[in-house]
């Protein structure tokens, strides 16, 4: 027979490293403080990513697509594209953690500069360069025919992009660009390595004052997890609700 | 819709599209070698030939949706082969159908009828709207203005697309093979509405495979093969008394 005592000391140890993780001193505000930077972080991150991400894509796609146009045009587009390639070699060929490092310690090295702001910027860079290539695969799909019908009504080359082009495509590349922010989301973590507080450094912080490690870090995993649920979730339902086209 | 040169055109005298000496080469491939062809307003010209004669190439350098590599095209008497036109006002008044029908799948209905006339002519909603289903009505599909293009037949979609060019007011209606990707029993439907175009003077160029509606339709039938026109004729001199041997061949085997 289980003996008595033992379930209330296990609960009074757990109520014990609650207590002095959570509760004593208000260690809790580094967790709610550190999720506030993480969030705005990864929403100023992603409407950077977006921003570049459609624009390199426009460029590139529109660098293969277009045939015969003037001399000058074909030269402003050979230089954009080189640094769109030049932009996206870089970007994905080298760890998000040291273009972070990169950005604060070398470019903005010399000057005072808020580190939410670096990383917003470090993260959207990085981010862009995936969501360029998610958004270039998803112009690329869309039929020739649909370009077409949009010229021969009379549609320039820019009208036909925003009004037919680009809708489509954003509706073909939600999952995958969900999938980008739900990366992003989680990629943020590595932004302790400038020493800015968001949710896994607060936990971490923790875990350095109460020596108690798995208290604080299980809290850190399970907040991740729960936005990331909700983030998949809010996904299927715009899914869902852009789909009525297709009905 | 002038170009910066004085354009003088008359629509009761001068060819609506005169075409000169048209070529269009892919890479090897000579699509079109060297066409000529004069088409005045009401004319309603058919382009048939055998699968790569080049008529479809021809039909889709006339809006320089596909760009001639060589000769001139005028349209309205300006010259839209010249790199300084802008070819997107003078494609506003060439409606294209597309075998494909191309439909914008994002809009509605009615969103992809009005959408070109109030973007581009800066028609009010109310406006493009009330042409819209008034051109609705004529094809019969009143009733689907707010459906989405899937929710559609074959011979639906392309009546809403041939709707959709007209929506613009265009002076001529080019059409790609508009039955071709239709199940037998809706192409019909289509040509109706065609046929009811032809009787209202709408100047049309239509390169298509139905021999019979050629025959009933057209004011002028042109045979290409190879990248040319090796005959022109009205539909009794075209059916019933081919010159060439190439045209005898081909509708030996269609009829």
């Amino acid at each position: 027979m289980l003996p008595l005592w033992a379930v209330p000391e296990f609960l009074v140890k757990l109520q014990d490293d609650i207590y002095l993780n959570f509760i004593k001193e208000n260690r809790w505000k580094y967790l709610v403080e550190g999720l506030g930077v993480t969030l705005r972080v990864t929403f100023f991150a992603v409407l950077i990513g977006i921003a570049l991400g459609f624009l390199v894509a426009i460029i590139r796609s529109t660098h293969d697509k277009v045939g015969t146009v003037s001399t000058f045009t074909k030269f402003v587009l050979e230089v954009l594209n080189f640094v769109c390639n030049l932009y996206l070699t870089i970007i994905r060929g080298t760890p998000v953690v040291v273009q972070l490092l990169i950005i604060y310690f070398v470019i903005f090295g010399s000057v005072r500069i808020d580190k939410v702001l670096v990383a917003i910027l470090a993260f959207g860079i990085n981010s862009g360069a995936y969501v360029a290539e998610i958004v270039r695969g998803g112009i690329m799909s869309i039929d020739q025919g649909q370009f077409e019908a949009g010229r021969s009504l009379g549609f320039n080359y820019t009208q036909t992009m925003w009004y037919i082009i680009i809708p489509q495509t954003f509706k073909n590349v939600l999952p995958a660009l969900g999938n980008e922010f739900i990366v992003l989301l989680k990629e943020t973590s590595v932004a302790g390595y400038i020493a800015l507080a968001d949710l896994t450094k607060g936990g971490d912080i923790i875990r350095s004052q109460t020596f108690s490690a798995y208290p604080p870090l299980l809290a850190v995993a399970a907040i991740y997890l729960f936005m990331v649920i909700i983030l998949s979730n809010l996904q299927k339902l715009l899914e869902r609700r852009m789909r009525t086209s297709e009905k | 819709m002038k170009n910066s040169k004085e354009v003088v055109f008359d629509e009761n005298k001068d060819p609506l599209i005169r075409v000169v000496d048209l070529k269009k080469q892919f890479k090897d491939l000579h699509a079109l070698n060297g066409v000529s062809m004069d088409i005045y307003k009401g004319d309603v010209v058919f382009v048939v030939g055998p699968s790569g004669s080049g008529k479809s190439t021809f039909l889709r350098c006339l809006n320089r949706l596909e760009e001639p590599s060589g000769g001139e095209i005028f349209f309205e008497g300006v010259e839209i082969t010249d790199r300084k036109v802008d070819i997107n006002l003078h494609r506003q008044k060439m409606g294209m159908v597309f075998q494909q029908f191309n439909l914008f799948p994002h809009m509605t209905v009615m969103k992809n009828l009005t959408k070109a006339p109030m973007t581009l002519q800066h028609k009010s909603k109310a406006e493009a709207e009330a042409e819209a289903v008034k051109l609705l009505e004529r094809v019969g599909l009143a009733d689907r203005a707010d459906a989405y293009p899937n929710q559609l037949s074959g011979g639906q979609k392309q009546r809403i697309a041939i709707v959709r060019a007209l929506c613009m007011k265009p002076d001529v209606m080019l059409f790609d093979e508009p039955t071709s990707a239709l199940d037998p029993e809706m192409v019909g439907e289509v040509l109706q509405v065609m046929r009811d175009l032809a009787e209202e003077k709408m100047t049309m160029v239509v390169v298509t495979h139905e021999m019979a509606f050629a025959r009933e339709v057209a004011n002028r039938i042109v045979f290409m093969a190879d990248g040319q026109i090796l005959e022109t004729g009205t539909p009794d001199e075209f059916f019933n008394h081919p010159k060439t041997e190439r045209l005898q061949a081909f509708l030996e085997k269609v009829l």
